[in-house]
């Protein structure tokens, strides 16, 4: 993976004092609240509830293991023993004191991490494929191409004051595993004649106006790809609304102008910024690629793995992913057991899996958006080996894209945003679908819940989404069903009208036992809604 | 005159006029563009213009850093300001995208200027400053 050089370290040392001085004049009451705000957040220091909040990013949401050991002592030291992985590939930790936050990003800068532009209406964390660099599918490592975006994207001068907040995604499968197309802007890496290059979408996103990006450019090559994207943010920087904020990200503007009067400027804009010579040389991408080159894969014969014991079978069959090393296994780390909070772990926990990475997996984790954790290169011989542990510490859970693998943002329990919990209906439904039959019968079925309108939780992309509101200071859930957030990417349609707490986890299981009933052969939740329509589920659920 | 200045010329004295007023046959020197204002319709001009002023209502409208890059990069020489809601920890950003003069609403204080704009050193990527991107640095 990368490792940072002096330029790098330099960089993110200088943020670290930069802070600690901002944070001093803040303290010392030399900058109002009002002021200090987009400081902070463009440090990823939210203000909460209960405390500030600390996103620590994670680029592309890849880590080695002593940055993952870091995670835990910073949940340690500064937190209360815990910490929250994100839809964006980031962690996040709940507890924070101000005065602290200096010290933690100078922690966080020892590993070469930061927490800049986790925050603010500023271009984001670059995300990714979790299975980056070990998916059988992919046409090269997205990563690099991450990574290059990752070092252009910060400090950006001219897009740090955007209309709202700018998220990239980088992909390089057919299989989107990142929600791509739900990005402000997604790419997705293609060969044409032999030469790589991306597809650019912009436009898509989720928050209360969901949106699945137009394609605004089939191909752009990586000499091109800087300047392209400075005259996508450009036009967007000119053109987005600032009047309302709940109007003002990009895919606003496409749908308001049209894709292609979007596309047309963004020609225009790029004839003049390809003038500049803003893009790096190929020998940059080549030296950002060479950190990315594949580890050492032993050849080792590939002769199957023992499935004897059942329970281990079960997770090797729900959890583990195909590699394109022969002899090799990706696995995934569901974060998500019945009981649990989706997404959280223990500092413990995070220590477990650091150690599980750095003696079986070439020192590498990556966190997913649907906030788990994963070991992308398992040889399997050690599966059941890795598997033990895991499964002691309270990891093992085998349910990777079943029912119980729910997004859920933070929501009430901890969000100044949120209308309504999100915590507690996820364990709830967790806990009436515990069941591993049940659950395998049922299938893959990605539900997600958001706790207020801004969609954290991706509840548009969910084949059953919940979106928690406030009616009358009453906190009800509305269902949404036919989501995708992968290749098929659609929003989820409403049912109709919202349940309390109780009765959405009725509803789900209602939709869900519907599903069962009328679906054929080989058909996930999804197929069989898309097939059926919202009709028969909506009988089921108010009937 | 602006309260910060990078610049060794003798300050511009003009009172600065709208684009509307500018662009309507005007033969002032100095010009100010509010947010909503196309920095690219002077772009004809440029030559004969010593004095360009964006105005930040608010320090949260980012428009003006693409207006000053966009002047600086059709080769505007004169002088820059950014003037309203301008604060400290904006300024750095404001001079890498061009700005070379300062008029802020509140006055601003000179150490903590200094520091701002001295704690970095380094950029990632070329803008319309002196500064070398760092993959220039790594490459030669």
């Amino acid at each position: 993976m990368y490792q940072y050089d002096k330029y790098d370290q330099a960089l993110v040392d200088a943020r670290v004092a930069d802070f600690r001085d901002q944070v001093a004049r803040r303290i010392a009451g030399e900058i109002s609240e009002d002021q200090f705000k987009p400081l902070r957040l463009m440090n990823g220091l939210y203000l909460q509830l209960h405390a500030y909040m600390l996103r620590v990013a994670i680029p592309y949401g890849t880590l080695n293991s002593t940055q993952m050991h870091m995670l835990a002592h910073i949940a340690r030291k500064y937190d209360r023993d815990y910490a929250h992985f994100t839809t964006r590939q980031n962690i996040q930790y709940n507890w924070i004191k101000l005065e602290d936050a200096p010290d933690i990003l100078a922690d966080l800068a020892s590993v070469e991490m930061h927490a800049i532009q986790t925050s603010g209406n500023c271009i984001r964390n670059i995300s990714s494929d979790q299975f980056a660099g070990a998916a059988a599918d992919e046409v090269t490592d997205p990563r690099p191409w991450a990574e290059f975006l990752r070092q252009w994207s910060t400090f950006h001068p001219e897009f740090s004051y955007l209309p709202r907040k700018f998220k990239i995604a980088v992909i390089a499968s057919k299989e989107d595993r990142a929600a791509m197309r739900l990005h402000d802007i997604g790419l997705e890496l293609v060969k044409k004649d032999g030469v790589l290059g991306a597809r650019v979408f912009v436009g898509g996103g989720m928050g209360r106006t969901p949106m699945i990006a137009p394609e605004i450019n089939p191909f752009v090559t990586a000499d091109d790809l800087l300047s392209y994207l400075e005259a996508c943010l450009r036009v967007y920087n000119r053109y987005g609304r600032r009047d309302n904020i709940y109007k003002a990200r990009i895919k606003i503007l496409i749908h308001e102008i049209g894709a292609d009067a979007y596309r047309a400027q963004v020609e225009e804009e790029f004839k003049h910024v390809k003038t500049l010579g803003i893009d790096p040389p190929a020998a940059e991408f080549e030296r950002i690629a060479s950190y990315f080159a594949p580890p050492a894969f032993k050849s080792a014969p590939d002769d199957g793995l023992d499935l004897s014991d059942s329970t281990f079978a079960a997770w090797v069959k729900q959890n583990t992913f195909a590699h394109k090393q022969p002899g090799y296994i990706g696995v995934t780390i569901s974060l998500k057991p019945i009981d649990g909070i989706p997404g959280d772990a223990s500092s413990a926990q995070i220590d477990v899996m650091a150690e599980l990475a750095k003696q079986y997996s070439f020192d590498e984790l990556r966190v997913t958006h649907a906030q788990n954790i994963v070991l992308p290169h398992v040889a399997k011989r050690d599966l059941k080996a890795v598997y033990d542990v895991l499964a002691a510490n309270g990891l093992g859970t085998a349910n990777l894209d079943q029912i119980t693998d729910i997004i859920a943002c933070p929501g009430l329990d901890y969000c100044s945003l949120a209308n309504a919990r999100s915590i507690p209906v996820a364990q709830k439904i967790a806990q009436r679908f515990a069941d591993a039959e049940r659950q395998a019968d049922i299938g893959e079925l990605k539900l997600k819940i958001s706790g207020c309108i801004n969609a954290c939780g991706h509840h548009h992309a969910g084949h059953i989404g919940i979106l928690g509101v406030d009616r009358k200071g009453v906190e009800n859930y509305q269902l949404t069903l036919g989501g995708s957030g992968a290749e098929d990417a659609s929003i989820g349609k409403i049912t109709g009208p919202g349940f309390d707490e109780d009765g959405i986890v009725d509803a789900v299981e209602r939709a869900v036992e519907k599903y069962l009933s009328v679906r054929t052969d080989g058909e996930r939740f999804l197929d069989t809604y898309r097939r059926v329509g919202m009709e028969p589920f909506k009988e089921a659920v108010y009937g | 005159m602006a309260e910060l200045r990078f610049r060794t010329d003798e300050p511009q004295e003009q009172p600065a006029v709208t684009l509307d007023a500018f662009l309507d046959q005007s033969n002032a020197t100095a010009v100010r563009l509010e947010p909503d204002d196309d920095a690219r319709a002077l772009l004809p001009y440029i030559d004969r213009l010593t004095m360009i002023e964006i105005g930040f209502p608010t320090f949260r409208d980012g428009r003006g850093y693409s207006a000053a890059r966009i002047l600086r990069e059709a080769g505007y020489t004169g002088e820059l300001r950014a003037q309203g809601d301008v604060l400290v920890d904006q300024l750095r950003y404001m001079r890498r995208c061009g700005f070379d003069s300062f008029m802020p609403n509140v006055p601003l204080n000179p150490v903590v200027v200094d520091h701002v704009l001295n704690v970095y050193d380094l950029a990632y990527q070329a803008a319309a400053d002196a500064a070398v991107p760092v993959w220039k640095l790594r490459h030669g």
